[in-house]
């Protein structure tokens, strides 16, 4: 089996429309080199859902998005990702923002093929009227609680970083956190992951070296070998984000035409100028992981 | 111990902030910004031996981490709490945050989101709702405010709830009385909390040179005092040099505007 492709071709596989989840967390473990081949696409009127870092504010700011589902879309060490807000501000995207535990139980909902999962989650807060949709649920036993219904979040595809994987699909994942990358997984059904080293297959004599196996062979469609494919975010043990670029990128947010000039610089060249164009791969690989 | 008579009010703030975890006993404590987790790592080395810390990521820590650069310190890990089991302990209330709203009201409901009337269009987009909805309505809570003010503590209700709060026709069917559970509220000024009469904000202690009516000019509704109301207790020397352990560089120094002492002259 060969689940081997290009960017390119995974891109050809998405349609317009789409609800597209991204793994990872933040400016950590972000499928980088594929959200740029999108921007370099013709795809629109996506749905993106994710724990969001630099791939939400470069998706609304190259006007891909219609709609984002999030828990939050932050840079960590930059608090609020710089096109995220001025796209709100502008009110130019539709979004459905979920307390960071809702988004995980809809999507496990959704992987679970079960309508809504029950929680005391989002009740008494904003929640409920930012997302009218949102009906709650009395618990049919005795304690008659009332309980948010959590819709479900299905999605047709997810686009997951990771550390190593074969042509099969299996991968693994490295990092202290492994986030929810498992949830997208299986709440998509239908995986592309980049990845930072490929090899023929995956095989180890040591049990404990699958716990960094995060999610089905059987659900991945495509591994694109995509070395320092997370930059400018964190792939653990590789490289750390890249905090200089994303000071850079998030101050051409508040430069007339300063979107357009990073795309230049960066983006419309294809992935090798996008690595020389960062400072080449030593620069990348000697970046460190931050503690806090 | 030796109560210090030289200190700035940052790190009289964590010796307050402290105080907030005293009686939890064993649960995952968080501490978020540099004042909460410095005082988190205070209460652990103090009198809250129980406390679960973590290294501001996945593993959680048999000591606290210092902030910023390590130097020497090597962390030593004691378990795993990845982001998934910080949502169990979250949902079985087995969880202490002390975080920091940008607006609080009369009800302890606070704000991170977004500023202004129209959520589809925010005048100012903040952090969106984070883990605050599920964090309220699961376990107790605390918070630190670096600049009290009408500002931060509302006349009205905060623009987009993010914490739940005593709102209690807000809450859910069949919630028990205490489904909100509030701590300390440390600022600059005061420290407060809500077990007023029907969960009013009641000052408990006023920092040196701080009078009530200058807290109560600085907040947009109307607070109490509380019995026993008293002046801030200042830290002791003992506290100081773990805080100086647990802060090497100083990162303390730089949260509130003009790093003030924590003996102010009256104004």
């Amino acid at each position: 089996m060969n689940k081997q492709m290009s960017l390119k071709a995974v891109v050809a596989e998405l349609r317009d429309g789409m609800t597209i989840g991204v793994g990872g967390w933040g400016p950590r473990r972000k499928p980088m080199a594929l959200i740029r081949e999108i921007i370099r696409s013709d795809l629109k009127d996506l749905t993106i859902v994710a724990y969001g870092g630099p791939e939400i504010g470069m998706l609304c700011a190259s006007g891909k998005v219609k709609k984002l589902i999030y828990g939050f879309v932050s840079l960590d060490f930059i608090p609020i990702e710089p096109y995220f807000r001025k796209a709100r501000e502008a009110g130019s995207i539709t979004v459905t923002e979920l307390d960071e535990g809702l988004l995980l139980l809809g999507l496990r909902a959704a992987a679970h093929n079960v309508p809504f999962a029950v929680t005391r989650v989002g009740l008494g807060s904003a929640v409920m009227q930012a997302n009218p949709e949102f009906k709650t649920v009395l618990s049919p036993y005795e304690d008659g609680q009332e309980l948010l219904a959590m819709p479900a979040i299905k999605l047709d595809a997810a686009l997951i970083h990771v550390g190593k994987a074969d042509r099969a699909g299996n991968t693994l994942s490295f990092g202290p956190d492994p986030f929810f990358d498992q949830l997208f997984a299986q709440a998509s059904g239908r995986v592309y992951v980049t990845t930072e080293e490929l090899v023929n297959i995956i095989a180890s004599e040591n049990p404990e070296d699958m716990k960094s196996n995060l999610f089905e062979a059987y659900l991945v469609k495509g591994v694109v070998e995509a070395p320092l494919g997370a930059h400018p975010t964190t792939s653990h043990y590789g490289y750390g984000w890249d905090a200089a670029h994303l000071k850079a990128y998030a101050a051409t947010a508040g430069e007339e035409g300063g979107w357009q000039a990073y795309h230049d610089k960066h983006i419309a060249g294809g992935e090798a100028a996008y690595i020389e164009s960062v400072g080449g791969e030593a620069t990348i690989r000697a970046l460190p992981i931050p503690t806090f | 111990m030796t109560i210090a008579t030289d200190f700035t009010l940052a790190e009289l703030i964590i010796a307050a902030a402290a105080e907030t975890w005293r009686d939890d006993g064993e649960l995952l404590a968080t501490g978020i910004g540099p004042l909460p987790r410095l005082a988190a790592g205070l209460a652990k080395l103090t009198f809250a031996e129980g406390m679960l810390l973590t290294d501001g990521e996945a593993m959680i820590v048999e000591q606290p981490t210092p902030l910023g650069p390590r130097g020497d310190f090597k962390p030593k890990y004691t378990g795993w709490m990845p982001y998934n089991r910080v949502f169990d302990s979250v949902w079985a209330g087995r969880r202490h945050a002390m975080v920091t709203p940008v607006q609080v009201d009369r009800w302890a409901q606070g704000n991170i989101s977004a500023l202004g009337p129209d959520f589809q269009k925010p005048k100012v987009q903040m952090l969106g709702v984070r883990g605050f909805p599920g964090n309220s309505i699961s376990h107790k809570n605390s918070m630190f405010l670096p600049n009290h003010s009408k500002r931060t503590f509302v006349e009205g209700e905060v623009d987009v709830v993010s914490s739940v709060g005593f709102r209690k026709e807000t809450w859910p069917a069949g919630s028990p009385d205490d489904l909100v559970k509030i701590g300390l509220v440390v600022t600059n000024l005061c420290v407060f909390d809500f077990n007023g009469p029907d969960h009013a904000a009641q000052v408990l202690s006023l920092h040196p040179g701080v009078t009530f009516e200058q807290v109560q000019d600085n907040t947009g509704f109307p607070l109490l005092k509380a019995a026993g109301l008293k002046e801030t207790a200042a830290p002791t020397e003992e506290q100081l040099a773990i805080i100086r352990r647990l802060d090497p560089h100083d990162v303390r120094a730089t949260v509130l505007k003009g790093n003030p002492p924590g003996i102010r002259a009256a104004a």
